[in-house]
Protein backbone atom coordinates (compact mmCIF):
# COMPACT_ATOMS: atom_id res chain seq x y z
CA UNK A 1 0.00 0.00 0.00
CA UNK A 2 1.13 3.58 -0.78
CA UNK A 3 1.81 5.74 1.93
CA UNK A 4 0.29 9.00 2.22
CA UNK A 5 2.55 12.30 2.56
CA UNK A 6 1.28 15.73 2.88
CA UNK A 7 2.56 18.32 0.82
CA UNK A 8 1.67 22.34 0.38
CA UNK A 9 -0.40 23.01 -2.36
CA UNK A 10 2.59 24.77 -4.45
CA UNK A 11 4.17 21.15 -5.20
CA UNK A 12 1.45 20.51 -6.76
CA UNK A 13 0.39 24.18 -8.94
CA UNK A 14 1.12 27.73 -9.00
CA UNK A 15 -1.29 30.20 -9.12
CA UNK A 16 -2.13 34.25 -9.19
CA UNK A 17 -4.78 36.38 -7.22
CA UNK A 18 -6.91 39.33 -8.63
CA UNK A 19 -9.67 41.39 -7.63
CA UNK A 20 -12.84 43.21 -8.21
CA UNK A 21 -14.34 44.96 -5.35
CA UNK A 22 -14.59 42.93 -2.56
CA UNK A 23 -14.31 39.78 -4.41
CA UNK A 24 -10.74 38.11 -4.84
CA UNK A 25 -10.56 35.25 -7.43
CA UNK A 26 -7.84 32.78 -7.46
CA UNK A 27 -6.53 30.58 -9.66
CA UNK A 28 -5.39 26.96 -8.92
CA UNK A 29 -3.06 25.70 -11.84
CA UNK A 30 -2.11 22.21 -11.43
CA UNK A 31 1.73 21.29 -12.64
CA UNK A 32 0.40 18.08 -14.89
CA UNK A 33 -2.63 16.12 -15.23
CA UNK A 34 -2.05 13.51 -11.78
CA UNK A 35 -1.76 16.50 -9.91
CA UNK A 36 -4.62 17.95 -11.71
CA UNK A 37 -7.04 14.77 -10.40
CA UNK A 38 -5.67 15.05 -6.90
CA UNK A 39 -6.44 18.78 -6.47
CA UNK A 40 -9.63 18.57 -8.11
CA UNK A 41 -10.98 16.02 -5.34
CA UNK A 42 -9.02 17.73 -2.45
CA UNK A 43 -9.68 21.54 -2.67
CA UNK A 44 -13.01 21.83 -2.34
CA UNK A 45 -15.46 24.76 -1.90
CA UNK A 46 -15.40 24.12 1.73
CA UNK A 47 -11.55 23.63 2.36
CA UNK A 48 -11.30 26.45 0.59
CA UNK A 49 -13.66 28.18 2.62
CA UNK A 50 -12.13 27.06 5.61
CA UNK A 51 -8.81 27.84 4.66
CA UNK A 52 -9.44 31.15 4.66
CA UNK A 53 -12.12 30.71 7.52
CA UNK A 54 -10.20 33.49 9.29
CA UNK A 55 -11.04 36.63 6.42
CA UNK A 56 -15.16 35.12 6.38
CA UNK A 57 -15.75 35.15 2.90
CA UNK A 58 -19.29 35.17 2.32
CA UNK A 59 -19.63 32.63 -0.29
CA UNK A 60 -16.99 30.71 -1.94
CA UNK A 61 -17.27 28.95 -5.44
CA UNK A 62 -14.71 26.81 -7.99
CA UNK A 63 -15.00 26.85 -11.59
CA UNK A 64 -13.42 23.48 -13.12
CA UNK A 65 -11.18 24.17 -16.16
CA UNK A 66 -10.13 21.00 -17.55
CA UNK A 67 -8.33 21.93 -20.74
CA UNK A 68 -6.14 24.54 -18.61
CA UNK A 69 -5.47 21.53 -15.82
CA UNK A 70 -7.21 25.19 -13.68
CA UNK A 71 -9.34 25.82 -11.26
CA UNK A 72 -10.57 28.99 -10.40
CA UNK A 73 -11.76 30.20 -7.01
CA UNK A 74 -13.54 33.15 -6.45
CA UNK A 75 -14.23 34.20 -2.62
CA UNK A 76 -16.38 37.06 -2.23
CA UNK A 77 -16.14 38.85 0.66
CA UNK A 78 -12.87 38.89 1.97
CA UNK A 79 -10.93 41.79 0.80
CA UNK A 80 -12.52 44.49 4.04
CA UNK A 81 -14.30 46.05 1.57
CA UNK A 82 -11.63 45.52 -1.30
CA UNK A 83 -9.01 48.16 -3.10
CA UNK A 84 -10.66 51.38 -1.70
CA UNK A 85 -12.26 50.63 1.62
CA UNK A 86 -9.30 47.94 3.08
CA UNK A 87 -6.79 49.02 5.64
CA UNK A 88 -4.49 46.18 4.71
CA UNK A 89 -1.19 47.49 2.61
CA UNK A 90 -2.12 44.98 0.20
CA UNK A 91 -5.58 45.97 -0.46
CA UNK A 92 -6.42 44.24 -3.51
CA UNK A 93 -5.56 41.03 -1.48
CA UNK A 94 -2.72 40.49 -4.35
CA UNK A 95 -0.67 38.15 -1.84
CA UNK A 96 -3.47 35.73 -0.87
CA UNK A 97 -2.51 33.51 -3.96
CA UNK A 98 -0.07 32.63 -1.57
CA UNK A 99 -1.88 32.02 1.46
CA UNK A 100 -3.87 29.55 -0.75
CA UNK A 101 0.02 27.65 -2.26
CA UNK A 102 0.57 27.00 1.89
CA UNK A 103 -2.80 24.56 1.93
CA UNK A 104 -1.82 21.03 2.98
CA UNK A 105 -2.74 18.58 0.09
CA UNK A 106 -2.50 14.38 0.96
CA UNK A 107 -0.26 13.26 -1.62
CA UNK A 108 0.60 9.36 -2.74
CA UNK A 109 4.62 9.18 -1.84
CA UNK A 110 5.01 7.62 -5.66
CA UNK A 111 3.40 10.90 -6.54
CA UNK A 112 5.60 13.16 -3.79
CA UNK A 113 8.70 11.90 -5.35
CA UNK A 114 8.12 12.85 -9.08
CA UNK A 115 7.10 16.21 -8.21
CA UNK A 116 9.81 18.36 -9.80
CA UNK A 117 9.98 21.19 -7.43
CA UNK A 118 12.54 19.91 -5.62
CA UNK A 119 13.41 23.25 -4.11
CA UNK A 120 10.66 23.20 -2.11
CA UNK A 121 10.08 19.37 -0.76
CA UNK A 122 12.22 20.50 2.39
CA UNK A 123 9.51 20.55 5.44
CA UNK A 124 8.94 24.00 6.41
CA UNK A 125 9.62 24.82 9.38
CA UNK B 1 -25.69 46.92 -35.26
CA UNK B 2 -23.39 47.76 -38.63
CA UNK B 3 -20.75 45.99 -39.84
CA UNK B 4 -17.88 47.55 -40.62
CA UNK B 5 -15.94 47.54 -43.78
CA UNK B 6 -13.45 45.09 -44.43
CA UNK B 7 -9.93 46.52 -45.11
CA UNK B 8 -8.10 44.76 -47.82
CA UNK B 9 -5.68 43.30 -45.72
CA UNK B 10 -8.61 41.56 -44.10
CA UNK B 11 -6.36 38.00 -44.26
CA UNK B 12 -3.34 39.11 -42.86
CA UNK B 13 -2.96 38.22 -38.89
CA UNK B 14 -3.59 41.41 -36.96
CA UNK B 15 -0.25 42.12 -34.51
CA UNK B 16 -1.10 43.98 -31.65
CA UNK B 17 0.97 45.18 -28.43
CA UNK B 18 0.76 46.21 -25.13
CA UNK B 19 3.32 48.29 -23.70
CA UNK B 20 1.74 49.10 -20.05
CA UNK B 21 -0.36 47.07 -17.89
CA UNK B 22 -1.24 50.02 -15.54
CA UNK B 23 -0.04 53.90 -15.06
CA UNK B 24 2.85 52.99 -12.91
CA UNK B 25 4.09 50.43 -15.09
CA UNK B 26 7.39 50.75 -16.68
CA UNK B 27 7.76 53.38 -19.50
CA UNK B 28 10.36 52.02 -21.76
CA UNK B 29 8.40 48.88 -22.90
CA UNK B 30 7.22 50.37 -25.96
CA UNK B 31 10.45 50.30 -27.86
CA UNK B 32 10.97 47.05 -28.73
CA UNK B 33 7.28 46.16 -28.57
CA UNK B 34 7.27 48.62 -31.70
CA UNK B 35 10.80 47.69 -33.40
CA UNK B 36 8.84 44.07 -33.30
CA UNK B 37 5.89 45.16 -34.89
CA UNK B 38 7.61 46.83 -37.49
CA UNK B 39 9.52 43.87 -38.54
CA UNK B 40 6.08 41.81 -38.82
CA UNK B 41 5.16 44.62 -41.52
CA UNK B 42 3.37 46.44 -38.81
CA UNK B 43 0.19 46.62 -36.38
CA UNK B 44 -1.20 48.29 -33.59
CA UNK B 45 0.61 49.36 -30.23
CA UNK B 46 -1.47 49.54 -27.21
CA UNK B 47 -1.03 51.43 -23.32
CA UNK B 48 -3.10 50.57 -20.49
CA UNK B 49 -3.02 52.52 -18.01
CA UNK B 50 -6.27 52.82 -16.55
CA UNK B 51 -7.67 51.52 -12.86
CA UNK B 52 -10.37 52.13 -11.16
CA UNK B 53 -8.69 54.53 -8.44
CA UNK B 54 -6.17 56.08 -11.57
CA UNK B 55 -9.48 57.76 -13.24
CA UNK B 56 -10.65 59.07 -9.88
CA UNK B 57 -7.22 60.62 -9.34
CA UNK B 58 -6.99 61.61 -12.87
CA UNK B 59 -10.46 63.83 -12.28
CA UNK B 60 -8.83 65.75 -9.56
CA UNK B 61 -5.90 66.50 -11.50
CA UNK B 62 -8.03 68.10 -14.58
CA UNK B 63 -10.22 70.03 -11.68
CA UNK B 64 -6.92 71.81 -10.21
CA UNK B 65 -5.99 72.46 -13.89
CA UNK B 66 -8.15 71.59 -17.28
CA UNK B 67 -5.26 70.83 -19.12
CA UNK B 68 -4.57 68.00 -16.96
CA UNK B 69 -6.29 64.83 -16.16
CA UNK B 70 -4.47 61.96 -18.73
CA UNK B 71 -2.10 59.73 -18.06
CA UNK B 72 1.14 62.41 -16.12
CA UNK B 73 3.53 59.57 -18.06
CA UNK B 74 2.07 59.92 -21.09
CA UNK B 75 5.27 61.75 -22.78
CA UNK B 76 7.51 59.08 -21.40
CA UNK B 77 5.34 56.97 -23.01
CA UNK B 78 5.01 58.02 -26.75
CA UNK B 79 7.34 60.63 -26.86
CA UNK B 80 10.48 57.63 -27.46
CA UNK B 81 8.35 55.54 -30.41
CA UNK B 82 5.94 58.52 -31.88
CA UNK B 83 8.12 58.68 -34.50
CA UNK B 84 8.48 55.22 -35.42
CA UNK B 85 4.98 54.59 -35.19
CA UNK B 86 3.92 57.62 -37.66
CA UNK B 87 6.91 56.38 -40.09
CA UNK B 88 5.49 52.69 -40.18
CA UNK B 89 1.71 53.61 -39.61
CA UNK B 90 1.61 51.57 -36.61
CA UNK B 91 -1.25 53.00 -34.71
CA UNK B 92 -1.50 53.78 -31.10
CA UNK B 93 -4.57 52.73 -28.86
CA UNK B 94 -4.88 53.45 -25.66
CA UNK B 95 -7.12 55.03 -22.39
CA UNK B 96 -4.44 57.15 -21.43
CA UNK B 97 -6.60 60.22 -21.97
CA UNK B 98 -8.37 59.37 -18.66
CA UNK B 99 -10.02 62.15 -17.42
CA UNK B 100 -8.79 64.32 -20.35
CA UNK B 101 -8.76 62.59 -23.60
CA UNK B 102 -8.78 66.08 -25.56
CA UNK B 103 -5.62 67.23 -23.38
CA UNK B 104 -4.10 64.52 -24.05
CA UNK B 105 -4.49 64.49 -27.88
CA UNK B 106 -2.94 68.02 -27.36
CA UNK B 107 0.04 66.76 -26.18
CA UNK B 108 0.41 64.34 -28.18
CA UNK B 109 0.68 67.04 -30.99
CA UNK B 110 2.98 69.13 -28.75
CA UNK B 111 5.35 65.89 -28.85
CA UNK B 112 4.95 65.62 -32.60
CA UNK B 113 5.91 69.30 -33.01
CA UNK B 114 9.12 69.06 -30.51
CA UNK B 115 10.21 66.12 -32.93
CA UNK B 116 9.27 67.80 -35.72
CA UNK B 117 7.20 64.77 -37.08
CA UNK B 118 4.20 65.06 -39.32
CA UNK B 119 0.92 66.39 -37.73
CA UNK B 120 -0.45 63.04 -36.78
CA UNK B 121 -4.43 62.13 -37.03
CA UNK B 122 -6.08 61.71 -33.43
CA UNK B 123 -8.79 60.83 -32.64
CA UNK B 124 -10.49 60.84 -29.14
CA UNK B 125 -13.92 58.30 -27.83
CA UNK B 126 -15.96 60.58 -25.52
CA UNK B 127 -18.92 59.09 -23.85
CA UNK B 128 -17.53 57.26 -20.80
CA UNK B 129 -17.99 60.14 -18.23
CA UNK B 130 -20.79 60.96 -16.78
CA UNK B 131 -19.76 63.91 -14.64
CA UNK B 132 -22.69 66.17 -15.73
CA UNK B 133 -25.29 67.20 -13.14
CA UNK B 134 -27.95 65.45 -14.32
CA UNK B 135 -26.03 61.95 -14.87
CA UNK B 136 -24.94 62.26 -11.55
CA UNK B 137 -28.19 62.50 -10.15
CA UNK B 138 -29.57 59.74 -12.57
CA UNK B 139 -26.43 57.40 -11.08
CA UNK B 140 -26.99 58.33 -7.54
CA UNK B 141 -30.15 57.33 -7.61
CA UNK B 142 -29.78 54.15 -9.66
CA UNK B 143 -26.98 53.50 -7.07
CA UNK B 144 -29.70 54.09 -4.11
CA UNK B 145 -27.12 56.24 -2.43
CA UNK B 146 -27.45 59.48 -0.36
CA UNK B 147 -24.05 61.34 -0.57
CA UNK B 148 -23.77 64.39 -1.54
CA UNK B 149 -23.22 64.87 -5.32
CA UNK B 150 -20.62 67.56 -4.40
CA UNK B 151 -18.24 64.56 -3.22
CA UNK B 152 -18.19 62.72 -6.03
CA UNK B 153 -14.96 62.80 -8.27
CA UNK B 154 -15.81 60.82 -11.09
CA UNK B 155 -18.01 58.91 -12.84
CA UNK B 156 -17.70 56.76 -15.85
CA UNK B 157 -19.11 54.25 -18.10
CA UNK B 158 -17.02 50.96 -19.18
CA UNK B 159 -17.41 51.85 -22.82
CA UNK B 160 -16.58 49.25 -25.47
CA UNK B 161 -14.60 49.13 -29.12
CA UNK B 162 -17.42 49.96 -31.44
CA UNK B 163 -16.00 53.48 -31.57
CA UNK B 164 -12.22 53.00 -31.39
CA UNK B 165 -13.03 50.35 -34.45
CA UNK B 166 -14.73 53.04 -36.11
CA UNK B 167 -11.94 55.86 -35.99
CA UNK B 168 -9.01 53.61 -37.13
CA UNK B 169 -11.27 52.78 -40.12
CA UNK B 170 -11.63 56.54 -40.71
CA UNK B 171 -7.86 56.60 -40.63
CA UNK B 172 -6.96 58.00 -37.41
CA UNK B 173 -3.15 57.14 -36.72
CA UNK B 174 -3.73 57.94 -32.76
CA UNK B 175 -6.89 56.54 -30.87
CA UNK B 176 -7.48 58.38 -27.40
CA UNK B 177 -10.20 57.34 -25.03
CA UNK B 178 -10.83 57.20 -21.35
CA UNK B 179 -12.66 54.61 -19.29
CA UNK B 180 -13.02 52.34 -22.56
CA UNK B 181 -12.61 48.50 -21.17
CA UNK B 182 -8.99 47.28 -21.03
CA UNK B 183 -9.69 44.01 -23.86
CA UNK B 184 -11.70 46.45 -25.72
CA UNK B 185 -8.31 48.32 -27.21
CA UNK B 186 -7.37 45.12 -28.75
CA UNK B 187 -10.65 44.06 -30.04
CA UNK B 188 -11.25 47.26 -31.26
CA UNK B 189 -8.29 47.21 -33.98
CA UNK B 190 -9.52 44.02 -34.66
CA UNK B 191 -12.66 44.61 -35.46
CA UNK B 192 -11.45 47.22 -38.27
CA UNK B 193 -9.01 45.17 -39.43
CA UNK B 194 -11.06 41.58 -40.03
CA UNK B 195 -14.24 43.49 -40.43
CA UNK B 196 -15.91 41.67 -38.20
CA UNK B 197 -19.62 42.29 -37.37
CA UNK B 198 -20.51 43.31 -33.78
CA UNK B 199 -22.86 40.83 -33.26
CA UNK B 200 -20.48 37.80 -33.87
CA UNK B 201 -19.90 36.66 -30.86
CA UNK B 202 -17.80 34.41 -31.07
CA UNK B 203 -15.34 36.61 -33.20
CA UNK B 204 -16.09 39.71 -30.10
CA UNK B 205 -15.15 36.82 -27.41
CA UNK B 206 -11.79 35.87 -29.14
CA UNK B 207 -10.72 39.41 -29.31
CA UNK B 208 -11.73 40.56 -26.03
CA UNK B 209 -9.63 37.49 -24.79
CA UNK B 210 -6.63 38.41 -27.13
CA UNK B 211 -6.96 41.98 -25.52
CA UNK B 212 -7.32 40.27 -21.56
CA UNK B 213 -3.79 38.70 -21.92
CA UNK B 214 -2.44 41.91 -23.24
CA UNK B 215 -4.04 44.14 -20.67
CA UNK B 216 -2.04 43.45 -17.94
CA UNK B 217 1.37 43.99 -19.92
CA UNK B 218 3.98 41.56 -18.47
CA UNK B 219 1.58 40.00 -16.70
CA UNK B 220 1.43 37.38 -19.41
CA UNK B 221 5.49 37.12 -20.81
CA UNK B 222 6.80 36.63 -17.55
CA UNK B 223 5.87 39.34 -15.37
CA UNK B 224 4.25 38.59 -11.98
CA UNK B 225 5.35 35.24 -12.21
CA UNK B 226 8.64 34.02 -11.09
CA UNK B 227 9.14 32.43 -7.81
CA UNK B 228 13.04 31.73 -7.48
CA UNK B 229 14.00 28.25 -7.58
CA UNK B 230 9.98 27.37 -8.96
CA UNK B 231 9.37 29.59 -11.91
CA UNK B 232 12.71 30.97 -12.84
CA UNK B 233 12.00 34.10 -15.63
CA UNK B 234 15.05 34.96 -17.39
CA UNK B 235 16.27 38.67 -17.75
CA UNK B 236 13.07 40.49 -15.40
CA UNK B 237 15.28 43.34 -16.02
CA UNK B 238 14.62 44.06 -19.15
CA UNK B 239 10.87 41.64 -19.60
CA UNK B 240 9.40 42.17 -23.04
CA UNK B 241 5.88 43.25 -23.26
CA UNK B 242 3.06 41.00 -25.10
CA UNK B 243 2.26 40.81 -28.68
CA UNK B 244 -0.70 39.08 -29.92
CA UNK B 245 -0.85 37.61 -33.26
CA UNK B 246 -4.88 37.50 -33.96
CA UNK B 247 -6.17 35.55 -37.08
CA UNK B 248 -9.03 36.14 -39.14
CA UNK B 249 -10.64 33.02 -37.35
CA UNK B 250 -10.61 34.13 -34.24
CA UNK B 251 -7.51 31.89 -32.89
CA UNK B 252 -4.33 34.07 -32.13
CA UNK B 253 -0.93 33.69 -30.42
CA UNK B 254 0.96 35.69 -27.68
CA UNK B 255 4.45 36.07 -27.65
CA UNK B 256 7.00 38.59 -26.36
CA UNK B 257 8.90 41.69 -27.92
CA UNK B 258 11.94 40.22 -29.69
CA UNK B 259 15.09 40.80 -27.70
CA UNK B 260 14.42 41.22 -24.63
CA UNK B 261 13.88 38.93 -21.20
CA UNK B 262 10.92 37.16 -19.50
CA UNK B 263 9.29 34.33 -20.33
CA UNK B 264 5.92 33.12 -22.28
CA UNK B 265 4.86 30.01 -22.11
CA UNK B 266 1.54 27.69 -20.90
CA UNK B 267 2.01 28.72 -17.55
CA UNK B 268 2.23 32.17 -17.41
CA UNK B 269 -0.79 31.71 -20.38
CA UNK B 270 -2.98 30.29 -18.05
CA UNK B 271 -2.06 32.34 -14.89
CA UNK B 272 -2.97 35.27 -17.51
CA UNK B 273 -6.02 34.13 -18.88
CA UNK B 274 -8.17 33.00 -15.46
CA UNK B 275 -6.39 36.94 -13.68
CA UNK B 276 -9.44 39.08 -12.64
CA UNK B 277 -11.96 36.33 -14.00
CA UNK B 278 -14.97 35.45 -11.91
CA UNK B 279 -17.47 32.92 -13.83
CA UNK B 280 -14.85 31.73 -16.91
CA UNK B 281 -18.08 30.84 -18.74
CA UNK B 282 -19.07 34.37 -18.16
CA UNK B 283 -16.43 37.17 -18.82
CA UNK B 284 -18.48 40.24 -19.23
CA UNK B 285 -17.37 43.23 -21.48
CA UNK B 286 -19.11 46.42 -22.88
CA UNK B 287 -18.66 44.09 -26.34
CA UNK B 288 -19.54 40.37 -25.30
CA UNK B 289 -19.88 37.49 -22.35
CA UNK B 290 -16.54 35.72 -23.67
CA UNK B 291 -16.39 31.97 -22.49
CA UNK B 292 -13.25 30.65 -21.95
CA UNK B 293 -14.29 27.14 -20.32
CA UNK B 294 -13.00 25.34 -23.19
CA UNK B 295 -10.12 27.58 -23.96
CA UNK B 296 -6.73 25.52 -24.82
CA UNK B 297 -3.46 26.76 -24.44
CA UNK B 298 -0.16 25.50 -25.85
CA UNK B 299 3.12 26.28 -26.58
CA UNK B 300 3.96 27.07 -30.23
CA UNK B 301 7.84 27.37 -30.02
CA UNK B 302 9.80 28.99 -27.20
CA UNK B 303 8.08 31.91 -25.88
CA UNK B 304 4.73 31.81 -27.86
CA UNK B 305 1.70 30.43 -26.98
CA UNK B 306 -1.18 29.38 -29.29
CA UNK B 307 -4.95 30.20 -27.49
CA UNK B 308 -7.89 28.12 -28.93
CA UNK B 309 -11.18 27.29 -27.89
CA UNK B 310 -12.58 30.81 -27.00
CA UNK B 311 -16.41 31.40 -27.41
CA UNK B 312 -19.13 34.33 -26.90
CA UNK B 313 -22.09 35.27 -25.95
CA UNK B 314 -24.35 38.17 -26.53
CA UNK B 315 -23.43 41.16 -24.83
CA UNK B 316 -24.84 42.15 -21.38
CA UNK B 317 -27.77 44.47 -22.47
CA UNK B 318 -26.44 46.98 -20.05
CA UNK B 319 -23.14 49.17 -19.22
CA UNK B 320 -20.93 49.14 -16.08
CA UNK B 321 -20.43 52.32 -14.06
CA UNK B 322 -17.99 53.10 -11.75
CA UNK B 323 -18.90 56.53 -9.38
CA UNK B 324 -15.74 57.27 -7.26
CA UNK B 325 -15.79 60.38 -4.26
CA UNK B 326 -14.39 61.46 -1.26
CA UNK B 327 -14.40 60.04 1.51
CA UNK B 328 -11.92 60.70 4.28
CA UNK B 329 -8.77 60.43 4.90
CA UNK B 330 -6.48 57.53 4.54
CA UNK B 331 -3.71 57.51 7.36
CA UNK B 332 -0.87 55.19 7.80
CA UNK B 333 2.02 55.74 10.13
CA UNK B 334 4.97 52.60 10.73
CA UNK B 335 8.07 52.86 13.43
CA UNK B 336 10.27 50.06 13.53
CA UNK B 337 11.52 47.07 16.27
CA UNK B 338 14.80 45.09 15.72
CA UNK B 339 16.89 42.76 18.03
CA UNK B 340 15.69 40.78 21.26
CA UNK B 341 12.19 41.00 21.99
CA UNK B 342 11.64 43.33 19.04
CA UNK B 343 8.38 41.73 18.48
CA UNK B 344 7.23 42.20 22.19
CA UNK B 345 8.02 45.51 21.68
CA UNK B 346 6.11 46.64 18.28
CA UNK B 347 2.81 44.64 20.41
CA UNK B 348 3.46 46.81 22.99
CA UNK B 349 3.67 49.83 20.59
CA UNK B 350 0.50 48.79 18.85
CA UNK B 351 -1.41 48.41 21.99
CA UNK B 352 -0.29 51.80 23.33
CA UNK B 353 -1.63 53.77 20.10
CA UNK B 354 -4.72 51.70 20.55
CA UNK B 355 -5.08 52.85 24.62
CA UNK B 356 -5.00 56.21 23.73
CA UNK B 357 -6.85 56.87 19.99
CA UNK B 358 -8.60 53.81 19.19
CA UNK B 359 -11.77 55.01 20.74
CA UNK B 360 -12.09 57.77 18.13
CA UNK B 361 -11.54 55.56 14.74
CA UNK B 362 -11.23 51.96 13.95
CA UNK B 363 -7.34 50.94 13.75
CA UNK B 364 -5.37 48.04 11.76
CA UNK B 365 -2.41 47.15 13.11
CA UNK B 366 0.05 44.90 11.36
CA UNK B 367 3.73 43.87 12.56
CA UNK B 368 5.33 43.58 9.27
CA UNK B 369 8.23 40.66 9.14
CA UNK B 370 5.67 38.71 11.57
CA UNK B 371 2.20 39.21 9.90
CA UNK B 372 0.87 41.78 8.15
CA UNK B 373 -0.99 41.38 4.54
CA UNK B 374 -2.04 37.94 5.00
CA UNK B 375 -4.29 39.51 8.10
CA UNK B 376 -7.86 40.72 7.87
CA UNK B 377 -8.45 44.50 9.10
CA UNK B 378 -10.16 42.93 12.26
CA UNK B 379 -6.79 40.75 13.67
CA UNK B 380 -8.13 37.91 13.38
CA UNK B 381 -5.09 35.72 11.98
CA UNK B 382 -3.20 38.09 14.61
CA UNK B 383 -4.99 36.56 17.21
CA UNK B 384 -4.32 32.75 16.79
CA UNK B 385 -0.96 33.56 17.20
CA UNK B 386 2.56 35.65 16.00
CA UNK B 387 5.74 34.08 14.78
CA UNK B 388 8.60 35.07 15.99
CA UNK B 389 10.35 38.07 14.76
CA UNK B 390 13.69 40.15 15.51
CA UNK B 391 13.06 42.90 12.58
CA UNK B 392 9.47 44.22 12.95
CA UNK B 393 8.17 47.07 11.57
CA UNK B 394 4.51 48.48 13.30
CA UNK B 395 2.14 49.65 11.19
CA UNK B 396 -1.25 51.51 12.30
CA UNK B 397 -3.48 52.64 9.45
CA UNK B 398 -6.49 53.87 10.02
CA UNK B 399 -9.67 56.44 7.60
CA UNK B 400 -11.60 58.94 9.23
CA UNK B 401 -13.87 61.65 7.35
CA UNK B 402 -12.75 64.30 9.93
CA UNK B 403 -9.10 65.08 8.65
CA UNK B 404 -8.03 66.04 11.87
CA UNK B 405 -8.67 62.81 13.64
CA UNK B 406 -7.03 60.78 11.07
CA UNK B 407 -3.81 62.85 11.55
CA UNK B 408 -3.65 61.67 15.40
CA UNK B 409 -2.18 57.94 13.58
CA UNK B 410 0.68 60.16 12.62
CA UNK B 411 1.28 62.29 15.90
CA UNK B 412 0.19 59.14 17.91
CA UNK B 413 2.68 56.87 16.26
CA UNK B 414 5.65 59.33 15.95
CA UNK B 415 5.39 60.27 19.17
CA UNK B 416 6.06 56.55 20.14
CA UNK B 417 9.97 57.76 19.68
CA UNK B 418 10.05 59.24 22.81
CA UNK B 419 7.00 57.58 24.74
CA UNK B 420 6.89 54.34 23.25
CA UNK B 421 8.94 50.82 24.02
CA UNK B 422 12.73 51.05 23.81
CA UNK B 423 15.03 51.10 20.52
CA UNK B 424 11.94 52.50 18.30
CA UNK B 425 13.37 53.80 15.15
CA UNK B 426 13.14 55.24 11.31
CA UNK B 427 8.89 56.69 11.71
CA UNK B 428 7.33 56.92 8.57
CA UNK B 429 4.20 58.64 8.10
CA UNK B 430 1.52 59.83 5.15
CA UNK B 431 -2.27 61.16 5.09
CA UNK B 432 -4.34 60.79 1.78
CA UNK B 433 -7.46 61.60 0.81
CA UNK B 434 -9.33 58.68 0.53
CA UNK B 435 -11.41 57.77 -2.59
CA UNK B 436 -14.47 54.99 -2.55
CA UNK B 437 -15.92 53.43 -5.29
CA UNK B 438 -19.71 52.41 -6.32
CA UNK B 439 -20.85 50.32 -9.49
CA UNK B 440 -24.09 49.94 -10.97
CA UNK B 441 -25.17 49.30 -14.55
CA UNK B 442 -27.01 50.99 -16.93
CA UNK B 443 -29.27 51.44 -20.18
CA UNK B 444 -26.41 51.36 -23.42
CA UNK B 445 -28.88 54.85 -24.56
CA UNK B 446 -27.87 56.17 -21.31
CA UNK B 447 -24.22 56.74 -22.84
CA UNK B 448 -24.36 57.96 -26.13
CA UNK B 449 -20.92 57.53 -27.38
CA UNK B 450 -18.90 58.83 -30.05
CA UNK B 451 -15.20 59.79 -31.78
CA UNK B 452 -13.91 62.70 -33.21
CA UNK B 453 -10.58 63.66 -34.68
CA UNK B 454 -8.90 66.60 -32.77
CA UNK B 455 -7.49 69.89 -34.31
CA UNK B 456 -4.33 70.60 -33.30
CA UNK B 457 -4.68 74.21 -30.70
CA UNK B 458 -1.24 76.17 -31.17
CA UNK B 459 -0.62 77.62 -27.77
Amino acid sequence: MTSIVELPLYQLAHGRAGDKGNTSNISVIAWNQTCFELLVSQVTEGKVAAWFGYRHPSKVTRYVLPKLLAMNYVLEGILDGGVNDALNLDSHGKGLSFWMMDMPIEVPQTLAQQLSIKEYSKKAD
Amino acid sequence: MSTLSTSQSAQRPLYVGCATGFSGDRTDGAGPVVDTLIALGGGVLNFETLGERTLALAQIEKRKDPNMGYEPLLADLVGPVLKRCLDHRIQIVSNFGAANPQAAAQRIFAIAREQKLRTPRIAVVYGDDLNEPEQLKFLLKKLGTDIDPKRVVSANAYIGAYEIAQALNDGADIVVTGRASDPSLTLGPAIAHFGWAMDDWHKMGCGTMAGHMLECGTQVSGGYYSVPGQKSVPGMDRIGFPIAEIRADGTFSIFKANDTGGLVDDRTGREQILYEVHDPARYLTPDVTADITEACITEEGPNRIRVEGIQGHPRPTELKVNVCYDNGYLAEAEISYAGFRARERAVLAGETVRKRIGHLLALRIDLIGAISIFGDDAGELMGKGLPEARDVRLRVAGVHIDKSIAEKILREVTSLYCCGPAGGGGVRTSLRPRLDTLSCTIPRESVPCGYRFVEEQHA
